[in-house]
């Protein structure tokens, strides 16, 4: 089977993430950037399905020039090879924009499964991987947290958690899924991994290498603009109940709930 | 001058953190306090890669330059002691001196396993009675026909009595030279070779969770052919090995500061006293910002010590500051830091309370911060 992953590269969930002065981003000098966290699981299964079945997984980014540490380390955990959309007209697009640029990127890579995050953990917008899925005019199978492979490769079964019970889909291959937490536990990419991740083969395009002018993605590709971004609201400091006995907090608790939060 | 580290290097730290963090810390506590070597945790750490970091590919090793043997072990020491110090031992004294003065006979049958990390190897040089003076070891090993005949004893060894140990370097007096000053060997043994016992030392401070042992040598028997390199030459791959531990223990003191360090502002930045987090007192913001400069200076030393090695240079000076430097640098951050927790940092329940016990042995382990303030002083000619 052919499998490819859709992977964004995300700021380090424990970074600082502050406003940038202009309002509309946000400041990158201190950032770690890292996998999107949801499309390591999408690294894992694919990975795992290839052990099962054999075939190739690829993995497929779009970026800056830093995005190429994050395909390698998808390389280093056994992908086999990675596509990397290496081109400033590119970046920056809203979801339709960005899924036309991967849909560009797969016009010649065949494949039977395509892994996306159910979202990224830094814009959380979760539309991209159903817009690819649109533009391929393939299934789209949404977060989803077990996947099944057909003996004869020719259909997926998938489930997917609701509110108190679980949804299972079939559809035929070739399929999108995206991935949700629960789906696996991803490896650590191996020391001996990273080694060989030296010596796969990695491409870099451009937009016009996937059939693409730059109307049609990154920023001028994008129906959305960004108007303004705000942090969220600080949290006011709590307030600890004194008292000497829990009869004591206990009645000062009630009083407070009732005249002050007003939710009694 | 390039101070960046490649994109090899940036991923296996990466990788070697979340590890530490997902598969180390949650166990490290009850090791610990257990004194238990884990051996789950131990073959976790094989297939990651972390033992034959050096080792070229041809004996199974990950072909690795030092500077990424030297992060992956900072990397562990920021999470725990005892697990880094089975990855350096394992590394720097069981699998160094097999690969860099073994016989291709000798690597071929010893070193697959040992990278895997299926296996470990002890490096048997202190004794009861030969610590800093490690030229004056009494153990004696005398060939008798073409075997070598061992009595002695070896105290200290880490790694070497595990159930999964395949054997250990012994250092050895092989004769007596003309000015009659002792001839010393390294020797080979095999767990389970008659007349040799390796027993498990416990009730230690530190490092709980690694393994210690004393050796044993009783009329101990092993071929001729178990002798490391030219016989003679034992001092002389001692000194060897020992310069490139020293980077790793370095390696150790930079790892725990660091761990040490994250660990007091975390706490420093959410306790609350007098109405303010504790951090915002100038008396303790000091303490965080000369404990971030002295880590960076650590580093700083460490990695240009690994990068003189990895570029064929000179490095017995810069590896001995380094050890030296980043142990003591750690012993400032491991007080702080517990200082910075006050009574809590006292609790078995906080981490950094192990750290504060860890630290020590890295100014005594590895020749201690006296001998190399002696090691530094030859080499910069004072004495």
């Amino acid at each position: 089977m052919n499998i490819l992953v859709c992977i964004k590269q995300v700021p380090d969930t424990e970074s600082q993430i502050k406003i940038d002065s202009g309002g509309k981003g946000i400041q990158t000098a201190d950032i770690k950037w890292v996998m999107n966290p949801y499309d390591e699981f999408g690294v894992e299964e694919a990975l795992r399905i290839k052990e099962k079945t054999g075939g190739k997984v690829t993995v497929i980014g779009v970026g800056p020039q830093r995005v190429v540490e994050s395909l390698r380390t998808a390389l280093a955990m056994g992908a086999d090879e990675a596509i990397h959309v290496d081109d400033p007209a590119a970046d920056g697009g809203d979801a339709l924009a960005t899924a036309r640029v991967l849909a560009g990127s797969v016009k010649d890579v065949p494949f039977d499964l395509i892994f996306c995050g159910q979202r990224a953990v830094d814009d959380d917008n979760a539309q991209v991987g159903a817009a690819l899925s649109e533009l391929l005019q393939i299934p789209l199978l949404s977060v989803i947290t077990k996947v099944e492979i057909s003996d004869d490769k020719a259909k997926v079964k998938v489930q997917r958690p609701v509110e108190g019970a679980t949804w299972v889909f079939e559809a035929p291959l070739p399929a999108l899924i995206t991935t949700q937490k629960g789906l696996n536990e991803p490896r650590y990419a191996s020391l001996p991994g990273i080694m060989k991740a030296k010596k796969k083969p990695l491409s870099a395009k451009k937009l016009g290498d996937l059939g693409l002018s730059p109307d049609q993605a990154g920023l001028q590709g994008s129906k959305l603009t960004i108007k303004g971004l705000t942090p969220p609201p600080e949290r006011k400091a709590g307030k600890i109940i004194e008292g000497e006995t829990a009869q004591e907090k206990g009645t000062i608790l009630v009083k407070l709930l009732r005249e002050e939060a007003k939710i009694i | 001058m390039d101070f960046s580290l490649t994109m090899e290097q940036e991923i296996l730290r990466k990788s070697v953190r979340d590890f530490a963090e997902k598969e180390i810390k949650p166990k490290a506590r009850e090791l610990d306090e257990r004194e238990e070597f884990s051996y789950e945790t131990c073959r976790a750490m094989g297939e990651l890669g972390l033992f034959g970091m050096f080792v070229s590919e041809e004996y199974a090793g990950q072909g690795l330059d030092y500077i990424s043997y030297i992060i992956a072990v900072e990397e562990i020491a920021r999470i725990d002691g005892s697990h880094a110090a089975t990855i350096a031992a394992g590394n720097s004294l069981g699998i160094g001196p097999l690969y860099y003065y073994g016989n291709e006979e000798q690597k071929r049958k010893y070193l697959p396993k040992l990278c895997s990390g299926e296996m470990l190897w002890g490096f048997g040089l202190t004794e009861p009675n030969a610590g800093s003076d490690a030229g004056n070891t009494q153990t004696q090993a005398v060939l008798d026909g073409n075997e070598w005949v061992i009595n002695g004893s070896k105290i200290f060894i880490t790694n070497a009595s595990t159930d999964i140990t395949a054997g250990v370097t012994v250092l050895a007096r092989t004769g007596i030279r003309e000015a009659g000053k002792k001839e010393l060997s390294c020797i080979l043994v095999e767990t389970g070779t008659r007349g040799f016992e390796a027993r498990p030392m416990h009730g230690k401070l530190m490092w709980r969770a690694s393994n210690t042992s004393e050796l044993y040598f009783d009329d101990c028997r092993v071929p001729e052919d178990n002798r490391l390199g030219p016989q003679g030459e034992g001092f002389h791959q001692m000194l060897g090995t020992l310069d490139g531990g020293r980077l790793s223990i370095g390696a150790m003191g930079l790892g725990g500061a660091q761990g040490c360090f994250e660990m007091a502002r975390r706490y420093a930045t959410q306790r609350v006293q007098f109405g303010k987090p504790i951090a915002s007192f100038q008396v303790n913001s000091f303490k965080l910002a000369d404990m971030a400069m002295e880590i960076e200076l650590a580093r700083l030393l460490l990695y240009k010590a690994c990068w003189l090695r990895d570029n064929h240079k000179p490095y017995a000076k810069e590896a001995a500051m380094a050890k030296l430097y980043c142990s003591e640098v750690m012993y400032r951050c491991a007080n702080h830091a517990v200082q910075l927790h006050g009574g809590y940092g006292l609790m078995k329940e906080y981490d950094v309370e192990r750290f504060y016990r860890d630290q020590k042995l890295l100014e005594i382990g590895e020749g201690t911060s006296e001998i190399q303030r002696l090691v530094i002083s030859r080499l910069i000619g004072v004495i």
